[in-house]
């Protein structure tokens, strides 16, 4: 299928350049962002980049024809769950002067024990088989998926739901005051 | 047409990213978000195999996998917002009750 598209046209090979320089600078937005949540010393700062970082993931998921979890991306990460951090920090008034820091021996163990974790992995990518992508492929549309979730995964589905609402019970009994009649 | 090995080696960073930063920081709510990143690094993989392999199921699981992220989020800065009302802080040295 590659060597078909090299054929083809210059067409397809302008659009793959395309596509592939935008997987490059999403990467590269996504890395960087994601070095800056552990980096910057604000919490407030943390979340706003975390959000850079799951957009360019976003883009990603378009890059790989999913529209549907591109759309459920968005609207879970950037529009419930950085919502809830965002709150949190500042119903906890946390900033800059209040951040605890670790000692930099813990510091310089914590970043070469991630580079060793990052060598291992990339080392066990290593001589994988290489494979290609799908031209065209529609099963990321809300269609298709929504055929496969109701059917295949349709009981998973509905615990899923059950989940969701133990968890939201799980959140109001521990919001709850302690004390009967004392709202602090 | 971008190589599988992109997205892995791409994935592989931001996981260990997530995970130096669970290293690396005191902060419970950063923590937390780290464990948002490495939850993603994840989905990228499992979205970009399942486009790959021309296979719905595994954006089937991404999409569950975020309602787990969705419930452990709620379920978890709501612990959070307990312990800041018990200790007056989210500094994680400070929970050493449960150590032996």
């Amino acid at each position: 299928m590659l060597s078909n598209n090299r054929k083809n046209s210059v067409i397809t090979n302008n659009y793959s350049a395309v596509t592939l320089n935008l997987f490059y600078f999403l990467s590269f937005l996504a890395v960087l962002s994601a070095l800056l949540v552990v980096f910057s010393k604000n919490p407030v700062h943390s979340v706003l980049y975390l959000i850079i970082t799951f957009f360019s993931i976003g883009g990603h998921y378009l890059l790989l024809n999913a529209e549907f979890l591109f759309v459920v991306h968005i609207i879970v990460y950037a529009g419930a769950i950085m919502v809830l951090f965002l709150y949190v920090i500042m119903l906890l008034n946390l900033n800059k002067e209040t951040e605890p820091h670790k000692s930099n021996l813990l510091k310089v163990a914590a970043t070469i024990c991630g580079g060793l974790f990052l060598i291992i992995l990339v080392g066990s990518l290593k001589g994988a088989e290489s494979m290609i992508q799908v031209q065209n492929s529609n099963i990321g549309y809300v269609k298709n998926l929504g055929m496969v979730l109701f059917n295949e995964f349709m009981l998973p589905f509905e615990i899923s739901s059950v989940l969701l609402l133990a968890a939201m019970v799980g959140a109001v009994m521990l919001g709850k005051s302690e004390k009967p009649g004392v709202n602090n | 047409m971008i190589p599988i090995e992109y997205y892995l080696w791409l994935s592989a960073v931001l996981f260990t990213i997530g995970v130096m930063g669970v290293l690396y920081r005191r902060n419970a709510i950063i923590i937390f978000m780290c464990i948002e990143l490495m939850l993603n690094a994840v989905n990228l993989v499992m979205v970009a195999f399942s486009n790959y392999l021309n296979d719905s199921s595994g954006q089937v699981f991404v999409f569950f996998i975020m309602a787990v992220a969705a419930a452990e989020v709620a379920v978890g800065l709501a612990i959070l917002v307990v312990m800041y009302r018990n200790t007056k802080t989210t500094d994680i040295d400070i929970l050493n009750q449960l150590k032996w």
